[in-house]
């Protein structure tokens, strides 16, 4: 265990950033941006030695911190970190520092509480990755809704109170259903830490009304279709810095909560009922990946291109099931989804953050009001080609990677499965490089086009950074791989085991 | 062969697109040409060490891994070099047309204001286009796959404002991702079957394969190996343009004319053919997958080569002319003539790649105007042009003794030699064909160069040969489409240069029975030729041509008007474009349509989540009523509820 609290200042830091810039006021807006980005890039750096440190070897919670909270219901304040959650904090700290860059002149109207927003955000994030308590994870799952709901109720679109509304009651259904679980599985082992969950023996019965508790709460964050409506809505009427952060994190707490709960707790369950993910990951990625094809606003296009490249992460992980049956090899299934969530985490970043340049140069974000835009944005057409390349699932980026171990591993366990979902290949390059054709190919296609300035050192900046970050997955996993690797052993060990 | 050196010839050409893409606008116009023509020139000079390293046998083989990309469970993937004599061959073909693309495009792109930028793109192509064939590894393989079709969709694209360019360069990669789709299925079998990706370890599983099955549809068993083999030539339909996936050829035309020569005819597009011969171990083990390779050539042989008859512009034609010789490739490939293959794939490289830049030649003097029915004439203006793309020709069209001659001779000779199902029908198209390339070669030769000039006063009067940055390269091409068929017939298809890369059933090996019964030196070969039926055929299709186009144009006007459905049939391209436009393209997008409007907006939004926020709204609505504020109500309530439960106790 670590001599200093390092989970608890991941945690801690940015909240009480956050107080320290709501409290100067509304009329210094520069000290309160500053203050912000230190906060910000201080988060990541402390998440620095979380990845340095991390030891490899080993599948037990790492930087471990146990405090009694509330003894009574033995709920304690306890965090630790494997090999499945540091990859997503470290994205979580990085991600948060390209958004309060990227909102930095955006960002006019009551700046101190939008960055304290954000910094509450980040840390209630951080909470989710590293709770090992349950009730500590269901405490920081419920307070990441307030500040998002703030973002987008606040500083969004014309359509705000609706998405806003259709957001909260969603998600929040969803995890209503996980605390009754939460609360059913305390009263059957007297303990609210996740480990001690997973190891209690549960009926079928049981593991099944549980199961589809948490899938509730899970497949309406990730999300997943037929639960996935408010995700376009959301996106549309949300600031650029909150699609960011939604689409490049949020979403993933999702994915992490299948990892971290349903698999672990409801082996038997999930194992019943992986088919039934498994279809619908497959009607997200064929079905949305068709409407994403004619959606005739950048941000719903993206939006959708996300729950389908979403559907790559819930695929991978149930299809892990299907190949413990066959006796195959499931650690690729497993890591695909990690890799694919990271990745997502990435390019999805890059494409909103790009969609926000042009909106706040132009102001609308319906792609047939653009065109030509290269003719006078050329290292941003530079960027956006790009970035919808990777998208697009381009081999050395890496949109590639956890595409490609999936469907490798959807074929081991079905021809079906894995042609259902290589048909991203197709409709993946559609979708993308028809919306590149339409905004950023042609002649300039009108005056506000036409006048349009390129993008700024500190846009380029943000987008480079990403960029590269994409090449580097794309041409080397192995590190991300390397750091997962036990975890995800030690989690297919798990749910081999049956619990019946 | 070092690790060194490879890494030099492979990453050479990426630094240079890198400093010339990065940094073009400061090292300027010469600046970048230097620094990508210097880089790809040591990929080529080190390639071709190489590739004579391995003719004298100073070299081996070289297989090893770079570095590792992931290791997932039991499996490792790797990059890494695997070079042999095929590898070679293709290094050395692909960095030397590179080379002579990149001077002579010093000359075409002169006064384009994306100089730099396209130097960038053609060296980083060459760097996609190494990694691919010097791959160790299906990962690494597709890896160069997909990013050679990256390179082509920026280059077809290149002038980003033009309508038609943009279209094509999205036509072009959605297609190929059709192919790629058949492909990334294949890998993933391969992966479901050998438990890993690297070429050797997969070819040594082999034998133990034979009788292998897999089941995709309930009770239905299909051979294992033929659905990998079949799945993996899907990829290379896409990549070398075979039917029905050349759509995209034709049309990327709109790129300038050095990417035409260099991806669009000479490398990318091979890259389909070289893979298929890579994986000659694969293919051997399954007839029925070589039957369908076969009859794909050659229904894209045969029926494409017609409709380079009706094209007027003259890339159209080349393209046309390219799917058709991709064609014959593939019907080699069919017949497991891997070798010959090969071969054809180099010869046309040279050839190809001369034809297209001596048509970028015309363009040029002709200010980009590429209809010939505007030209005409033109040899007294460009004599050089003129000569060489005379060369590139005759050895298109096979004359004896030029390279093509030798290449595609011992395509039909193989595919007449082979046994395989279907392959009678093989012959004949590719019989046929030679036919019908003489005709459009030539009246693409006629059209162009002899005959009246029909241009407009303005162009004539500025009509003059291309610099000698233009010249050069063609002149350096034609060398080795006249020699390079008989220099080097003899050790590639039956020598033991290929023996070792390409793997062949004995019962299977038509080359080598023709190498036992028909062939005695590249000398006679050559002779035999003129005595042969293809050679006739040739000559009859000059003959036509030269009656038609050089004498009587109006038997052309004639033969449009008497044989007017075959001729729409022919310029309609046979509907495959309004097809894929209307059905496919236009069928997805009604789907994404329907779906988004009825499912996604009506059912699922609509109905079930407004509808129960609706419903909530209702009930809470009734359910109001209640809450009056009045004592009387409530105390009403309790006094029928206080009844109904005494009521129901006492009962």
């Amino acid at each position: 265990m670590n001599s200093w609290s390092l989970l608890s200042l991941l945690i801690w830091l940015p909240i009480i950033a956050a107080f320290a810039i709501l409290a100067l006021g509304p009329n210094r807006a520069g000290l309160a941006r500053l203050l912000a980005m230190l906060t910000a890039v201080l988060t990541l750096l402390l998440s620095i030695p979380l990845w340095q440190n991390f030891d490899t070897t080993t599948a037990a919670m790492q930087f471990v911190e146990k405090v009694a909270w509330i003894p009574s219901l033995n709920i304690n304040y306890h965090l630790g970190v494997d090999g499945i959650a540091m990859p997503l904090i470290v994205l979580t700290t990085f991600i948060t520092v390209l958004t309060v860059l990227s909102a930095w002149k955006v960002i006019t109207k009551n700046v101190h509480q939008f960055m304290a927003a954000f910094l509450m955000l980040e840390a209630f994030m951080i909470g989710v990755f590293c709770a090992q308590d349950a009730m500590l994870f269901y405490i920081f799952f419920e307070a990441m809704l307030i500040p998002m709901f703030l973002i987008i109720g606040i500083w969004g679109g014309p359509n705000r109170v609706y998405a806003t509304i259709k957001f909260f009651i969603y998600t929040f259904f969803g995890s209503v259903f996980m605390l009754i679980a939460l609360i059913y599985l305390y009263m059957k082992g007297g303990s609210f830490a996740i480990a001690d969950m997973a190891e209690l023996t549960l009926s079928l019965k049981e593991q099944t009304w549980i199961f589809f508790a948490f899938f509730l709460a899970f497949a309406v964050k990730i999300p997943m279709f037929p639960v996935h409506t408010w995700l376009p809505d959301a996106h549309v009427e949300a600031p650029t810095a909150g699609s960011v952060i939604l689409a490049a994190i949020m979403l993933k707490i999702g994915g992490y909560g299948f990892l971290r709960f349903s698999l672990p707790i409801t082996p038997d369950a999930s194992s019943d009922l992986a088919g039934i993910v498994i279809a619908l990951s497959l009607i997200a990625i064929v079905y949305i990946g068709l409407i994403a094809m004619v959606q005739k606003d950048m941000k719903k296009l993206i939006a959708y291109s996300s729950i389908s490249h979403m559907g790559f992460v819930t695929l991978g992980i149930f299809i892990a099931f299907a190949l413990i049956g066959k006796s195959a090899d499931t650690n690729m299934a497993l890591e695909g989804a990690m890799v694919q969530m990271v990745s997502h985490g990435f390019i999805s970043a890059a494409l909103f953050l790009c969609v926000g340049v042009l909106y706040d140069r132009m102001h609308t974000r319906k792609i047939s009001s653009y065109g030509g835009v290269i003719n006078t944005m050329p290292i941003f057409g530079a960027f956006f080609v790009f970035f919808a390349m990777s998208n697009a699932g381009l081999p050395g980026t890496s949109g590639f990677v956890g595409e490609f171990m999936i469907i490798l591993s959807s074929f081991q366990a079905s021809f079906w499965f894995a042609f259902l979902a290589a048909l991203t290949l197709i409709f993946g390059a559609a979708y993308s490089l028809w919306m590149v054709k339409r905004v950023v190919f042609g002649e300039v296609k009108s005056e506000s086009v036409a006048q349009l300035t390129d993008i700024t050192k500190r846009e380029s900046f943000i987008l480079a950074v990403l960029a590269l970050a994409v090449l580097g997955l794309g041409l080397y996993p192995e590190p991300l791989i390397d750091v997962m690797r036990v975890s995800v052993e030690h989690l297919i060990q798990q749910i081999s085991v049956t619990k019946v | 062969m070092s690790m060194n050196t490879l890494l030099i010839i492979a990453l050479s050409p990426l630094a240079g697109a890198i400093i010339a893409g990065f940094f073009g606008r400061k090292i300027g116009r010469i600046g970048s040409h230097i620094v990508t023509i210097a880089s790809v020139a040591v990929s080529c000079v080190l390639s071709i060490q190489v590739l004579m390293g391995l003719i004298d046998g100073e070299l081996q083989a070289f297989n090893e891994n770079v570095y590792t990309w992931m290791v997932t469970g039991n499996v490792t993937f790797n990059v890494g070099f695997m070079i042999d004599s095929l590898t070679a061959l293709m290094m050395s073909v692909v960095t030397f047309v590179s080379l002579m693309v990149h001077i002579y495009t010093i000359g075409y792109m002169h006064d384009d204001p994306g100089y730099q930028r396209f130097f960038s793109y053609i060296s980083l192509f060459t760097f996609a286009m190494l990694m691919l064939v010097m791959s160790n590894n299906f990962l690494q393989l597709f890896f160069g796959w997909e990013a050679v079709g990256l390179v082509s969709y920026l280059l077809i694209g290149f002038w980003f404002k033009k309508e038609s360019a943009i279209f094509a360069n999205m036509k072009a990669f959605l297609v190929n991702r059709v192919g790629d789709f058949g492909f990334l299925i294949g890998i993933a079998a391969v992966m479901m079957s050998f438990g890993t990706l690297d070429y050797v370890e997969v070819f040594n599983q082999l034998p133990d394969f034979t009788d292998k099955t897999i089941s995709i549809f309930p009770g239905v068993e299909w051979s294992l190996m033929t659905f990998i083999a079949i799945s993996l030539f899907i990829g290379a339909m896409g990549k070398s343009a075979q039917a029905p996936l050349h759509v995209w050829l034709p049309d990327s035309m709109e790129g300038p004319t050095p990417i035409s020569a260099l991806i669009h005819a000479a490398t990318m597009v091979t890259a389909g053919i070289f893979m298929v011969a890579r994986m000659s171990p694969i293919f051997e083990m399954s007839d029925t997958a070589l039957s369908f390779v076969m009859l794909i050539g050659a229904f894209t042989a045969f029926f494409m080569g017609l409709v380079g008859i009706v094209q007027n512009d003259i890339k159209r034609v080349i393209a046309y002319s390219t799917l058709s010789q991709l064609g014959y490739m593939t019907v080699a490939l069919g017949v497991s003539a891997y070798s010959a293959a090969i071969f054809h794939l180099m010869t046309h490289a040279f050839f190809k790649a001369l034809l297209f830049l001596g048509a970028g030649s015309v363009i040029i003097a002709m200010h980009h105007k590429q209809d010939m029915s505007e030209m005409g004439g033109l040899k007294k203006y460009m004599p050089m042009t003129f000569i060489t793309m005379w060369i590139g020709t005759l050895a298109l069209t096979g004359m004896p003794g030029f390279s093509g001659f030798f290449s595609k001779d011992i395509i039909i000779e193989a595919t007449h030699a082979s046994t395989r199902w279907g392959s009678g029908v093989a012959y004949i198209a590719v019989l046929l064909g030679v036919f019908i390339t003489a005709l459009y070669s030539f009246r693409l030769i006629y059209l162009t160069f002899h005959g009246k000039e029909r241009m407009d006063n303005h162009t004539k009067e500025h009509l003059k040969e291309s610099p000698w940055v233009v010249t050069l390269p063609l002149v350096l091409l034609a060398i080795p489409s006249v020699v390079i068929g008989w220099m080097t017939i003899e050790p590639l298809l039956f020598g033991d240069f290929l023996k070792e890369a390409i793997h062949v059933n004995p019962a299977n090996d038509v080359v080598a029975h023709i190498g036992e019964y028909e062939f005695h030196g590249a000398g006679s070969f050559a002779l035999h030729g003129l005595t042969q039926l293809p050679f006739f055929l040739a000559l009859a299709g000059f003959a036509l041509a030269t009656w038609v186009y050089l004498k009587k144009i109006s038997v052309a006007e004639n033969a449009k008007k008497t044989f007017k459905p075959i001729y729409n049939l022919l310029v309609n391209k046979y509907g495959f474009d309004s097809f894929n436009q209307k059905y496919i393209a236009g069928g997805l997008i009604k789907l994404g349509n329907f779906l988004w409007k009825w499912s996604d907006s009506k059912l699922i939004d609509g109905f079930v989540v407004n509808g129960s926020a609706k419903l909530v709204n209702k009930v809470s609505q009734a359910f109001r009523g209640f809450q009056s504020g009045y004592i009387y109500h409530y105390a009403l309530v309790m006094v029928v509820a206080v009844i109904f439960f005494v009521g129901t106790y006492v009962l």
